[in-house]
Order: C-alpha cells, then sequence, then structure tokens
C-alpha cells in the first residue's frame, strides 16, 4: 500500500514537472516582456515551440558523430530524473533513497558532460568556446553546490533531500547566519547554472557573448526541442530546490490526506511563481558581466559556502 | 593454498622472463611472453579473489629460506594484501592482454619483454613481503624492473632525463622506507612485521615513521610535491606498461603507506590525520590543474594520477583522524571509501591508458592538438575513452562517483572532532575534492573532445586505423567493470570490508541486503545511492524520449554542412584547440598557481608574419623545492670536489681526525 | 535568554561578516559606498538587538548614533565627496577578488580559532559575537591592504569601527562616554580624510595612494 503510494507520488511528480517546465520558462519570458513595456510572447508560447521543433526534420552537420545524437537525449534524461527527485509538492517519493543530495547535483554534472562534448563535436569554433566557457563556470559551481549541500546536511545531519526539508520545516532551525549565506550562494549558483543574466544570457545570439546557446548553435528539429526541455527541466529544478530547502511550507508529508497534497501543489505552484517573479525582475534590473568577472561571481558563491559551512562545523560544539 | 600459488606465480614470472631474455630475437616471443603473463596473471588473481572473499578472516603465512640468514623471506597473506593483489592482478591481467595486441608495433620488444613480467611479480612480491628485509627488496626490484620500462625506449627526447629523474626520486622514497623500518624494528632489530606489530614505538618515533612512511610511499605513488618524476616518467613507457605504473604501482605505494601507518605503527594521533588530508587535498586540486595544462594526452592521464592518489589520501586522511577519535564507523567509512577508489582508480586508469595507447599507436601522436576526430575512424576506442572518462570524472552512474561520494560521506560524518585545526581542516578539504572532481570533468571533456571529437588536424589522425581485438578486449573487460562497480557498488564494498574489518576491528554494515541494492553507509536517513536504479531510470528515460519523438513526432534526418553562424567548411584549424579550451581555466586558476604569464606577439601591419602568443608557466614546486636543493647539491659537490686533489698526508689526517673526534664522542656518550 | 533572541543576535552578528565579504567582493565605487551604508545598519540593529536582550537602553543610543552617522551621514558625504571629485569609478585592487576572498575566508577561521577556544567560559552569544567581530576588524584590515584607493581604504577603517562596536556591546561593558567619543571622532576623522581626499586628489590627479608613495624619501 505504502509502495502503491509513493509510486503514484512518484509519477505524478514526474508529469507534473514535464508539464510545468515549459511554462514556467514562458513565464519568466512573459513577466520579463511585461516589465520591458513589451507585450511578449503567452505563456503557451514554449509548448507550441516544442511542438514545434519536433516535428521538424533535424539537419545534422556533415561531421557530426553518434555522441552528438546520443548526447541531447542523456541530457534530457539526467536531467528528469535529477528533477523528479527533488521534493516539489510532497515528501515520500518512492525513488528518493537511489539518490541523495550529492548524487543529485552528481547528475546534472553528467548533463553537462554530454553536453559540453557535443558542442565540440561538431568542430566549428563556437561550439568550443560554449563547452570551453560552460566547464570553467562548472569547475566554480559545482564546488559552490557542493559546500551548499554540506552546509545544509550538517545542519540536517542528512544528505537526503527528504530529510532536510523536514528539517528546515521543524522547530529547531532558527535563524542561522549559514543558512542565509548558503541561500545567496545557492541562488549565485542557479544563475549561473541556468545561465541567466549576469552569467550568460538566454536570448543572445551574439556570437561573442554566449555560452549555453553557442554549444547548441548547430542543434535543430527534436534534438534542439529535448535540449530545450532540458534546461527548462533545469530552471524548475533549482526553483524546486529553492523552494523545497528554503521555503518549505505547505511540503505534504508522508502519510497526510489529500488535502495536504492539494495544498503542497498550490502553495509549489505559489513558489514557482514567486521565483520566476523574482528572477524575471532580477534580470531586468542587472547587466550582463564579463566572461572572466564570471568567475570572481561565482568564486564569491563557493567562499561563501565554504564560509557557511565552516561556520557550522565550529559551531557543532558551541 | 592461496600464498603457495601467489608464490608460484610470482616465480612463473621471473621464470617468463628469463624465457624473454633467452627468446626476444624470435618472431613469437611477443605473443608467448604476453599469453604466458596473462595466464600466470589469471591464475594469481583466482587466487587473491579466493583470499579476499571466501576465506578472508584467515591469514596465511610462509617463511622461505632465502634472504637474510638468520631472518628468512617472510610472506603473509591477509585481507589487506588480498585487496591489493586483486587490484595488482587485475591490472596485470588486462595489460597483458592489452600487451598481446599492443606489444606487436614495439620496435624494441627485447627493451620491454623480460621486464614487463619481472615488474608483474615485484608488485606481488611486495604486496605478500612480511618482512622488513623481503618488503625494501621487493620494492626495489619492483622500482627496477619499472625503471628498466621507462627507458626501453631511451632514444626518443625526454625519456632518458625521465628516466633519470625517476631513479633519483626511486632510490630516494627507498631510502627513506628503509630508515622508516630501522625506526620500526627499533635497536633490537626485529625486522619481521609480526615483531614491529608487538613492539610499541616511542612517540617521538611514530611521528617520524610517518614522516618517512609519507615521503617513501609518497614519492612512489605521487603526492605533491614529491610527484615530480611522474608525469615524465609514466607516459614515456609503452602505454600499457603506462597503465600498470599509473594505474597499479602507485597502488602497491598506497599498500605501503597503509601497511605501515595502519597496521605497523600502532594507534595513531589525530595530527597524522590533519597532515594526510592536506596533503591529499592539495594533491587532489593540483594534480588536476597540472593535467588540465597539458596537451601530451598520456602525461594529462599521469597528472591524474596525482589528483586520484590525492583523493585516496584524502580517505586514508580521514580514516586516521576518525581512528585517533576513536569514531569507529567514520574510520570504517573512510578506508572503505579510499580502498574503494584505489581499485575504481585501477580500473579507469588502466583503461584510459590503454585507449591513449590505442590512439598511440594508430596515428603516432600523443599530442592532443595533432589529433582530433578519431570518433569516426576508431569508433569502438572511442567508447572505451569515453566510459573511462566519465568514470574518472566522478559522474554517475559509473564507478568514480561511488567512491567520491563515499569520501563525502565520510567528510560529512567529521564536525563532531574535537580538535579545532580538524575543524577547519576537514571542511576545506572538501571544498578542495569538490573542485578536483569538476575540475576533472572539465580536464576530460578537453582530453575526449579534442582526441576523439571534431576534425582532424592531421593526416596521421585522418588515417587512423581501429585497433586490434585483443586491445579492444582488454578495453572493454575494464569499461565492464568500470560500469558494474558503479551500478553494483554494494557487493564491492561488502568485498572491501574484511579489510576494515583487520584494521579497525570495525566495518561498514552489509550492503547487498538492501532492498534494490542500495547502498546505505551509515544511516537510509542519512545518505543513500543506488547507481543501478539511477542507471536504468536515466536509459529508460532516454530511451523512451527517442521513442516517443521518433514514432509520434517526427524520424527525418539530413546531413547537410555545419551552420556555424554562417561560415561553414572552416579550415580545421579553427577548431577549438586543447590548449584554447583550458584558457579560461588557466586565467582563472593558473595565474596563482602557476604563474602563468601570456606573451601576444603582434606583427605589425603589413608584415607577413603570423603573429604568436606564447604562455609562460612555472611548476612552483620544482622552483621552490627541486631547484634550490639542485643549486644546493651543485654548491656541495663543488666544495667536495677540491677533496680530490688533497695529498696523502691531507687525507691520512682527515682519517685521524675522524677516528678521534669519534672515540671523543663514544667517550662522552657513555 | 530563550532560543529567538539568541537567533537573532547569531543572525545580525553573522550577517555583519556576510556583508564585510560583500565589501570585500564589491569593485564599484557608489556600490561599495550603499554597502558600507548595510554594515553600518547591520551594526545598529545588532546594537539595538542586544540593547533589547540586554534591557540596556543606553546601547539604543549607541545605535541611534551608528545609524545616523555611520549608515546616512557618511555615506552620502562620501557619496558627495565622489561626485565633486569625478573619482574613477572602479576600485583597482592590489590582488584578485578571488584570492582576498580565500584569504577573508582565512581570517574568520583563525579569528574562530583563536577567539572560541580562550573564552570557553562567556556564554554561547559573547564567545559567538567576540569571535564575528574580530573576523570583522580582520577583514576591515583585510580590506585597507587590498585596495588601492583612498575612499575604499576610509571605508575599511570604518568597517573596523563597526566590528569593534559589535565586541564592545558584545562583551557588555563599554559606557556611553565612550562610545559618543567614539562617534565624534569619527566625524572627525570623516573630515580629516575628506581633506586628505581633496589634497591628493588636488596634488596627483589621481585618488591611488600608490602616487603618495613615490614621494617618500629615504627610498630608491
Amino acid at each position: 500500500m505504502e509502495l502503491i503510494r509513493e509510486a503514484l507520488i512518484q509519477m505524478a511528480q514526474l508529469v507534473l514537472l514535464l508539464l510545468l517546465a515549459p511554462g514556467l520558462t514562458g513565464f519568466v519570458r512573459s513577466v520579463k516582456a511585461k516589465l520591458l513595456r513589451r507585450k511578449g510572447p503567452p505563456i503557451r508560447q514554449p509548448y507550441r515551440d516544442l511542438l514545434k521543433l519536433i516535428r521538424k526534420e533535424v539537419v545534422l552537420a556533415e561531421n557530426a558523430s553518434w555522441v552528438y545524437r546520443v548526447a541531447p537525449y542523456v541530457i534530457f534524461a539526467t536531467t528528469l530524473i535529477a528533477a523528479s527527485l527533488v521534493p516539489t509538492f510532497a515528501t515520500g517519493l518512492l525513488f528518493s533513497p537511489a539518490a541523495d543530495l550529492i548524487a543529485i547535483v552528481a547528475l546534472l554534472g553528467t548533463a553537462r558532460f554530454a553536453l559540453a562534448l557535443a558542442g565540440l563535436d561538431i568542430g566549428t569554433s563556437f561550439g568550443g568556446i560554449g563547452s570551453s566557457r560552460e566547464m570553467m563556470i562548472a569547475s566554480l559551481a559545482e564546488p559552490a553546490m557542493l559546500m551548499i549541500v554540506f552546509t545544509l546536511s550538517l545542519l540536517a545531519g542528512s544528505t537526503q533531500l527528504w530529510m532536510v526539508a523536514t528539517f528546515l520545516q521543524g522547530p529547531d532551525v532558527g535563524l542561522r547566519v549559514s543558512l542565509a549565506m548558503a541561500v545567496v550562494a545557492l541562488i549565485m549558483v542557479a544563475i549561473a547554472e541556468n545561465a541567466r543574466i549576469p552569467v550568460d544570457n538566454p536570448a543572445t545570439h551574439l556570437e561573442l557573448t554566449m555560452i549555453h546557446e553557442a554549444m547548441i548553435l548547430e542543434y535543430s528539429g527534436r534534438h534542439l526541442a529535448v535540449i530545450e526541455a532540458a534546461a527548462s527541466l533545469k530552471l524548475l529544478l533549482y526553483f524546486s530546490l529553492i523552494g523545497c530547502v528554503f521555503m518549505p511550507w505547505g511540503l505534504a508529508a508522508v502519510g497526510q490526506g489529500f488535502t495536504a497534497y492539494a495544498v503542497g501543489l498550490g502553495t509549489y505552484v505559489a513558489k514557482l511563481a514567486a521565483c520566476g517573479f523574482l528572477l524575471a525582475v532580477f534580470e531586468t534590473g542587472t547587466a550582463k558581466m564579463r566572461v572572466f568577472r564570471v568567475s570572481d561571481f561565482l568564486g564569491a558563491a563557493l567562499m561563501l559556502g565554504l564560509l557557511a559551512a565552516l561556520l557550522l562545523f565550529v559551531s557543532q560544539t558551541t | 593454498m592461496a600464498l603457495t600459488v601467489l608464490l608460484l606465480c610470482a616465480g612463473a614470472w621471473l621464470a617468463t622472463s628469463v624465457v624473454a631474455l633467452a627468446a626476444a630475437r624470435r618472431s613469437t616471443a611477443t605473443s608467448l611472453v604476453y599469453a604466458l603473463a596473462l595466464v600466470v596473471g589469471a591464475v594469481a588473481l583466482g587466487a587473491a579473489l579466493d583470499a579476499l572473499i571466501y576465506s578472508s578472516d584467515s591469514i596465511r603465512a610462509a617463511v622461505l629460506p632465502i634472504g637474510l640468514p638468520w631472518l628468512g623471506a617472510h610472506f603473509r597473506l591477509d585481507a589487506l594484501s588480498a585487496l591489493f593483489l586483486v587490484v595488482v592482478n587485475l591490472g596485470g591481467l588486462t595489460a597483458s592482454l592489452y600487451g598481446l595486441g599492443y606489444g606487436r608495433h614495439e620496435q624494441a620488444p627485447g627493451r620491454v619483454l623480460p621486464f614487463f613480467p619481472a615488474f608483474l611479480a615485484g608488485m606481488n612480491l611486495v604486496v605478500l613481503a612480511d618482512d622488513a628485509f623481503t618488503f625494501l627488496l621487493t620494492w626495489e626490484f619492483m622500482s627496477l624492473a619499472s625503471w628498466a620500462l621507462v627507458m626501453a625506449h631511451h632514444r626518443q627526447p625526454g625519456n632518458a632525463k625521465a628516466g633519470y629523474i625517476y631513479l633519483l626520486m626511486a632510490s630516494f622514497g627507498t631510502l627513506a622506507l628503509l630508515l622508516a623500518f630501522g625506526l620500526l624494528a627499533g635497536p633490537a632489530g626485529g625486522y619481521a612485521f609480526d615483531a614491529i606489530r608487538d613492539s610499541e614505538p616511542a612517540a617521538g618515533m611514530s611521528a617520524a615513521v610517518l614522516a618517512l612512511a609519507l615521503i617513501g610511499a609518497g614519492s612512489k605513488s605521487g603526492l605533491v610535491p614529491l610527484h615530480v618524476w611522474l608525469p615524465l616518467a609514466h607516459p614515456a613507457a609503452p602505454s600499457h606498461v603506462s597503465a600498470l605504473m599509473s594505474g597499479v604501482m602507485t597502488k602497491v605505494a598506497v599498500y605501503g603507506f597503509v601497511r605501515i601507518v595502519f597496521d605497523l605503527l600502532g594507534p595513531p594521533e589525530w595530527w597524522w590525520g590533519a597532515v594526510v588530508l592536506t596533503l591529499g587535498g592539495i594533491s587532489a586540486v593540483l594534480g588536476v590543474l597540472y593535467a588540465l595544462m597539458q596537451h601530451d594526452l598520456k602525461r594529462l592521464l599521469a597528472y591524474h594520477t596525482v589528483e586520484n592518489i590525492g583523493i585516496i589520501f584524502i580517505g586514508l586522511g580521514l580514516a586516521l583522524a576518525f581512528r585517533a577519535n576513536d569514531m569507529q564507523v567514520g574510520a570504517a567509512l573512510a578506508l572503505t571509501a579510499a580502498l574503494f577508489h584505489v581499485f575504481n582508480h585501477s580500473l579507469f586508469k588502466s583503461l584510459l591508458f590503454y585507449g591513449a595507447g590505442a590512439v598511440l599507436g594508430a596515428t603516432g601522436e600523443r599530442d592532443m592538438e595533432r589529433l582530433g576526430g578519431l570518433i569516426h575512424r576508431m569508433p569502438l576506442t572511442a567508447i572505451a575513452f569515453l566510459a573511462g572518462s566519465t568514470a574518472i570524472s566522478a559522474l554517475p552512474p559509473f564507478n568514480g562517483f561511488v567512491s567520491e561520494w563515499l569520501t563525502f560521506q565520510a567528510v560529512l560524518l567529521s564536525p563532531h572532532f574535537p580538535q579545532w585545526v580538524l575543524k577547519f581542516i576537514v571542511p576545506a578539504v572538501g571544498a578542495m575534492l569538490a573542485l578536483s572532481a569538476a575540475l576533472a570533468a572539465g580536464c576530460f571533456v578537453k582530453a575526449f573532445g579534442a582526441t576523439f571529437l571534431g576534425r582532424a588536424r592531421t593526416a596521421a589522425a585522418q588515417r587512423a586505423r581501429e585497433t586490434d581485438a585483443l586491445s579492444l578486449a582488454a578495453m572493454f573487460l575494464l569499461v565492464l567493470l568500470c560500469l558494474a562497480a558503479g551500478i553494483l557498488p554494494g557487493y564491492f564494498m561488502d568485498a572491501l570490508a574484511p579489510v576494515s574489518q583487520q584494521l579497525f576491528d570495525a566495518r561498514l554494515q552489509p550492503q547487498h541486503l538492501h532492498a534494490w541494492l542500495t547502498i546505505v553507509p551509515v544511516l537510509e536517513s542519512r545518505s543513500s545511492y543506488n547507481g543501478l536504479l539511477l542507471f536504468v531510470m536515466i536509459a529508460g528515460a532516454a530511451w523512451l524520449a527517442a521513442w516517443v519523438i521518433h514514432r509520434g513526432a517526427s524520424h527525418a534526418l539530413r546531413r547537410a554542412p555545419a551552420w556555424d553562424c554562417g561560415f561553414p567548411d572552416a579550415n580545421p584549424a579553427t577548431q577549438y584547440t586543447a590548449g584554447s579550451f583550458a584558457q579560461p581555466i588557466r586565467r582563472v586558476f593558473g595565474s596563482v598557481v602557476f604563474r602563468a604569464r601570456e606573451h601576444v606577439y603582434m606583427p605589425p601591419p603589413g608584415q607577413m608574419q603570423p603573429a604568436r602568443m606564447h604562455v609562460h608557466m612555472r611548476d612552483l614546486a620544482w622552483d621552490t623545492l627541486y631547484a634550490p636543493l639542485d643549486v644546493l647539491v651543485g654548491f656541495a659537490a663543488d666544495r667536495f670536489n677540491r677533496v680530490q686533489w688533497w695529498t696523502i698526508r691531507a687525507y691520512l689526517s682527515l682519517v685521524f681526525g675522524s677516528v678521534v673526534v669519534l672515540l671523543l664522542v663514544l667517550a662522552i656518550w657513555n | 535568554m530563550d532560543h529567538l533572541a539568541l537567533d537573532v543576535a547569531h543572525f545580525l552578528a553573522g550577517g555583519l561578516v556576510l556583508v564585510s565579504f560583500m565589501l570585500l567582493y564589491q569593485d564599484r565605487m557608489f556600490g561599495l559606498l550603499n554597502i558600507f551604508a548595510l554594515h553600518a545598519l547591520v551594526v545598529s540593529l545588532s546594537v539595538a538587538w542586544q540593547a533589547h536582550i540586554q534591557l540596556a537602553p543606553y546601547l539604543y543610543i549607541t545605535a541611534a548614533i551608528a545609524l545616523v552617522v555611520k549608515a546616512i551621514i557618511i555615506p552620502v558625504a562620501l557619496h558627495h565627496i565622489v561626485l565633486r571629485l569625478g573619482i574613477h569609478r572602479t576600485i583597482e585592487t592590489v590582488v584578485g577578488i578571488g584570492q582576498t576572498m580565500l584569504a577573508g575566508i582565512g581570517l574568520v577561521a583563525l579569528s574562530i580559532m583563536v577567539m572560541l577556544p580562550i573564552t570557553a567560559e562567556a556564554g554561547t552569544l559573547t564567545r559567538e559575537d567576540l569571535a564575528f567581530s574580530l573576523s570583522v576588524i580582520l577583514l576591515g584590515l583585510l580590506m585597507m591592504i587590498s585596495r588601492r584607493n583612498a575612499v575604499s581604504q576610509v571605508i575599511g577603517f570604518m568597517s573596523i569601527e563597526n566590528g569593534l562596536i559589535l565586541a564592545a556591546t558584545a562583551a557588555k561593558g563599554m559606557p556611553l562616554v565612550v562610545e559618543i567619543s567614539v562617534a565624534f571622532s569619527i566625524i572627525v576623522a570623516l573630515t580629516v580624510v575628506g581633506i586628505f581626499l581633496f589634497r591628493i586628489r588636488e596634488r596627483f590627479d589621481t585618488m591611488d595612494v600608490h602616487a603618495l608613495e613615490r614621494f617618500r624619501g629615504g627610498q630608491p
């Protein structure tokens, strides 16, 4: 019985993620357009784009190898699996013992590895620029993310995300300065990982500044659709993570009734909307940095994460 | 039984060496020697596995009447040595298999064949040795055999220097170990390990032994700052020997460290852990940063050995710190993580060196800037190399991730250390571990991308042909093992449990009993990981997505020239190279770590010379440690040189003076 | 002392360290001034909270002084000076920001390592506050030595003063008279610095204190 219930929640979450992800991207774009006094495309535009793209023929560069054709599906699958392990509206997911927070970070690393290889596969200079810069960013963002994981797991005594969420819902958290540092660092990492302003511009096609777009420059048709979907999923994943860890309100716990799940779902959508709105406001108010300023930005995130972990290590005995 | 088999195997390898000496000129010698080594290796692997898994609680010992007359040669097989024998012989087995195919390219088989089986025998005997004399003798034998293999292609530029530095560092390391054993044996001179275990070392002495063991084993395994020889010597050898040296011999050095510090030296102090952790963390980060700056494929792999040895030493340092604070679960976890990484690294490092060897054999190039596009010409090698790259970059679902994950879990168990210094070092080392994992992924995107992806940069790369079936068999055997250790880590961790039982009297809970083969180091509410489930889910989701899209939407595909923002058909030289790939990372980290400086030369307008960019990098370890040492040795040698022109009378007075001084010392001492 | 009171005090003191790091990270002049205002704001909040939990009303005056003088008057004045002088708006660092922050982490670790063991008898809050305030002081010193620009050196100096206030309130020892005289000395310091800035600007046409070093006697 318990198993069936967990499996149902897991399936519901998987479907929810797939349905919501493009909508979230559309929402952020539309808020940004409104803030710029533009009319902007409707929220459903990303769904239409995806449907259009998967029906189109793929134009593949002559030199492309199998890596190039397999990579989109690997990226999509790893991102989807990673996202499905982050509690969104309820804890008690069937597969949550399969991967803790460290493994989720590493799964995103696998996706990035595949994407960076795909960027190098055609043998053009733009793909190389993208891959090279992406790995430079990752070399700082991933340790920063792991230091955030350290901070959380030192507080909660666990790297399991549902345990962390349950702990942070509980009464013995209090206002910890380490948590404040961790949330700042997590937001910085999320911005960098999702190729948002000020690190990268998701809407740019100016060759010298693009990172994510440079890697996927040669993709078309269904491959592009799958990669775009994975990018939306990743944004959703980071929002879910911020929501689940730093705004754990309303998360339905194991064994609660139907209303709890309905409340969980409602608050989840509200959290996403809030995060999306803030992201849009932030992006509108900021200018993109130079590429080599990014290392300072992410270095600061890494230092914050390290400082947060250090303070916790120290306060374990005080 | 198993011990006898293993000793006989060592004998058989030595006999094979003799056969190889005799038959080196024959054309069949290569196949014969590698086939013999392969068969013996399979038998030895079977014996070691049997000892590790089925009868790990029994300890077998034997004394052979060779060596020092009053001591004999002691040999012993316990769980620790059984584990390392599995690592050694698995590496030996695949290297022999690979050698069967790859050895045919060898121009000077007479310089490789006799030493290869001897090298295997040496490594086995080091792990089996149970007294200081046998240990040092076989250790030196192993070093010399590998040195001979490094010098196999001594006429190639750079190899002679590599061999020279290797010989110096190896003798230096052995000297340190000799002193360590001297201190351990004490004035009574009990050189058998049993006698050493029973004796109580003095407090100041165990610190000295730790330092000497770190120097001796650290110089062999490539711990920073004793790593300088490694990236020179490992790539110089033929590729399957490089694999053995990087993947296996460094592990024998780790074995030496574990044997001395964990087994012989008695209960540890907490600061030992701090020292080992710090060295490990520094090695991990510097190793991967050095690797990122390389464009020679084999040297890049050798620098990654430095990184992975660092990760192993982080685990060992944590284990020492836990042990010193009587935290048994943490000690068992950290040791299991370190040993699992020993096993994993031996798998994927061998695999990657075989891949590099296949590339070298097919193109004659080690320089990544002259390769490219090999995935079209060597598809199977590319798959194997990609699997190895994923594994070494610590990405799930491969095995490298599991052991690094276990190390992270051990780090997370450690905030309860009472010592302040450890409280600060451990999170910093955790950050270094994370940094090195992320940089390793970048490094292998570069290595795989520059070598196998893109377009061929030279004619040699364009003409490459897939390597032979036996080499591929060796590589795919390792790919399967990497995947197996990644998705079924529970079984492998259970096999490691006897070792922590032996050393710490504590073990992790049995892993294969958990539902769905999840691994749970401590508590399920604390952390768990299931590689099998992740693998199945990723494969399932990817396949399902592809199937749905191909069935439901479109599977049309058209080949066309690359778009490249409207500039198709550019010269292959316009691709990103390995150097340009690493440039952002060099700018972020290199300016501090390597004092990297870029000099750009732009010819004035109207002149036809090419613009040039030079990057100057300096090795700080070399500059601060070795260069002054070199100056000092030169200075001392110059001074002592004058002694040669003394008269007989001066020599005699020197001897007389020393005798008088020694007698005086003796008189005062008593 | 109840749980919440402790948490808020910890949060504010830790937040001050965080803001000190933001000062180190910032490389734009006006951003630096705004963050310094934030620094002073956090200090005054922290002091006010201490006044609340220690039931020491005179600390409210300290908080008010910090708020008015350092969160409002000084940043506005410096803003004005920067505008008047047309100072170059980016701050040149001697070493890179990443290294400076790494050094900063080391300093925080050092101050915790020094403070916590030697204050073992004191209350948790006092110990943490002392450790944090030492960190703030050291970070301020770091900022002064790692920046070439005179304005950022002034700000580093003032952040040190904020750290001192935090330490003094945590140790429950600073009389009001001392605080008021410190506040006045800060204003005097600002005046002196203002004149100093005008003077070096006038003489050397730059804010880079490096320019001053050429005029020191006795050096090659």
